[in-house]
């Protein structure tokens, strides 16, 4: 697949268009029986905002939270880049849409991921190749907040914060659930911001479901971690916050009682 | 071999996109490297998985990079990182381990490298090297820098002072012909049993190859007919490495007799055995201790014979 990104949109028309992806998120979670929702949810604005409005022709996206493939897959179908017969292939026999981002089929998914702590460090590699070889185009890389647990994530922002590249952007979503617990419950992971800060890259905050506050940060702070405070499982209510919506998969009762919900005005 | 390794690379510094990480590793050793590719030398400090990661997006992004550090340390400690981020995505990264086998001898166990080219040959993809002469790192190093998917290069230490005579570099090679049995060997002990035995009658030597690339293409792996033909014929067949038996050329290659319906004379395998005693050493030291110090492994070729 190597179609181009379609023109910039307008921030304005952003929040219409992330209502529809996120409609189309749950459909496509429950019509292949797949849990995981949680953690797509509150992905889908930032992922919306880059791919719309933020990123141009030589900017890349690496996904390294892979578990919110899904909001990936429905963010590139938003572009056009994937249509709904791909998206019924999420997660079939066959498909090239796995639960987990993989390789060799997508530009706009430059790295298979899924194992914790890989996206951060190949964004970082990117970054410097493009540095030192004086080319032009942001890098940018989504990372969980329980992925800040892995060591190798320490080990890139080190290095990162010794090489001072200012053509990488890190996003983390900060939603606080992570696999069995709260990020704070588990391992003191209230304080990435802080923490970064010590090894002396910058960090700032943004509430991650404001896609405008998103975007003027993002593109504010190029060379620096950006804390999106979000909901896991933003939008639907008996979703948010529940730690069980990591994994489960829709009934026909509460993707009804979801659409419903999103339908609301 | 690391100043064969470093000269080799030298040579090819003018290629823009050849950048160099290493894990912190090479001092005393890799300064000329470091002067011919000035900002394309990056010392990534003791960050073994951030390295390979580095090198994954660097290789995405175009580059052809390489990754040095010990042996252990750019295979094991990073080994998710080389099966996801540069198998599974299939980049040209070059990984180059100093001192495979037993190499780093009284240093310890942890910088001993036993089960590299086995764990790594099992890999998508990933071709591990086996340079057995200093001569060999020139043409293997281009061969590597041409290369587009992942590999491993094991660095030891040649045996031979003097390496005329050798036939030109290629994954296998006959060193000579005999008629006391067949060798196959991976690494360097190839030049010691060729040292040992050259100048014997050819009837009372043991013909001697060596395979100096594993892994990369799937098993079986392709043996030249030539040494099928020498196997058929030989009244016993020796397969000798400085790595453990699991994952080995000596298994790689009996998996690929086996399928071609190979008959087999008596097989010998002269390989690692970890640390029987419990005790360190030199690497010579620990070659004797599994057997795999030279009079060993022609005492267990010849064992039996009439």
């Amino acid at each position: 697949m190597t179609a181009p990104r379609p023109a910039r949109l307008d921030l304005a028309e952003l929040p219409q268009l992330v209502r529809q992806a996120r409609r189309r998120l749950l459909r496509m979670h429950y019509e292949s029986r797949i849990g995981h929702l949680g953690g797509n949810l509150s992905a889908l604005d930032v992922l919306m905002t880059l791919h719309h409005h933020v990123m141009e022709g030589a900017d890349r996206f690496i996904l390294s939270k892979g578990h919110a493939a899904g909001a990936l897959y429905v963010t590139l179908w938003s572009l056009g880049l994937l249509g709904d017969e791909d998206l019924q292939t999420f997660h079939a026999d066959g498909t090239l849409l796995a639960g987990h981002p993989v390789p060799g089929w997508s530009e706009h998914i430059p790295f298979a991921t899924g194992s914790l702590g890989h996206g951060f460090p190949v964004a970082l590699g990117m970054a410097l190749a493009r540095h030192l070889n004086g080319e032009p185009g942001q890098v940018y890389c989504l990372t969980s907040d329980g992925e800040w647990q892995e060591g190798a994530t320490w080990e890139a922002l080190i290095f990162w914060a010794h090489r001072r590249l200012k053509n990488l952007s890190v996003l983390v979503d900060v939603n606080g659930l992570q696999g069995f617990g709260t990020t704070r419950e588990v391992a003191s992971m209230d304080q990435i911001g802080a923490r970064v800060e010590a090894f002396g890259i910058d960090a700032y905050h943004v509430d991650g479901h404001d896609v405008r506050a998103v975007a003027a940060t993002v593109r504010a702070h190029p060379g620096a971690v950006i804390l999106l405070h979000t909901v896991k499982g933003k939008g639907v209510s008996f979703m948010e916050n529940r730690m069980e919506w990591h994994y489960l998969p829709l009934s026909d009762a509460e993707y009804a009682a979801a659409l419903a919900e999103l339908d609301r005005p | 071999m690391r100043k064969a390794f470093c000269d080799a690379l030298v040579e090819l510094a003018e290629e823009e996109r050849f950048f160099f990480l290493t894990g912190d590793l090479g001092f005393m050793a890799l300064e000329p490297l470091q002067r011919a590719l000035g900002s394309r030398f990056i010392n990534a400090g003791v960050a073994e998985q951030n390295m390979v990661s580095v090198a994954a997006g660097m290789a995405r992004a175009g580059a052809k990079p390489w990754v040095y550090s010990i042996a252990p340390f750019c295979y094991a400690r990073p080994f998710e990182q080389i099966r996801n981020d540069l198998c599974l995505n299939g980049l040209g990264v070059r990984l180059v381990g100093n001192g495979g086998g037993y190499s780093y001898g009284s240093m310890g166990a942890t910088h001993h490298a036993l089960e590299d080219y086995g764990v790594l040959s099992a890999l998508q993809g990933l071709r591990t090297y086996l340079p057995a002469f200093d001569a060999d790192l020139r043409p293997m190093v281009r061969a590597l820098a041409a290369r587009a998917a992942p590999s491993y290069l094991r660095l030891g230490r040649s045996e031979l002072e003097e390496e005329g005579g050798l036939p030109p570099y290629s994954a296998w090679r006959c060193l000579q012909r005999g008629g006391a049995g067949v060798i196959v060997v991976a690494g360097p002990i190839a030049g010691g049993l060729w040292r040992a035995t050259r100048d014997r009658a050819a009837a009372e030597r043991p013909a001697l190859w060596v395979v100096s690339e594993l892994g990369g293409e799937g098993p079986p792996m392709a043996v030249p007919h030539a040494l099928l033909d020498a196997i058929a014929t030989a009244p016993a067949l020796g397969l000798v490495e400085e790595h453990v038996a699991p994952g080995g050329l000596g298994q790689q290659l009996l998996h690929a007799l086996a399928l071609g319906g190979q008959r087999l004379p008596r097989v010998v395998h002269a390989h690692a055995r970890g640390y029987p005693s419990g005790r360190y050493g030199s690497q010579n030291w620990h070659r004797h201790e599994c057997g795999l110090d030279v009079p060993a492994i022609l005492r267990q070729l010849s064992a039996g014979r009439a």
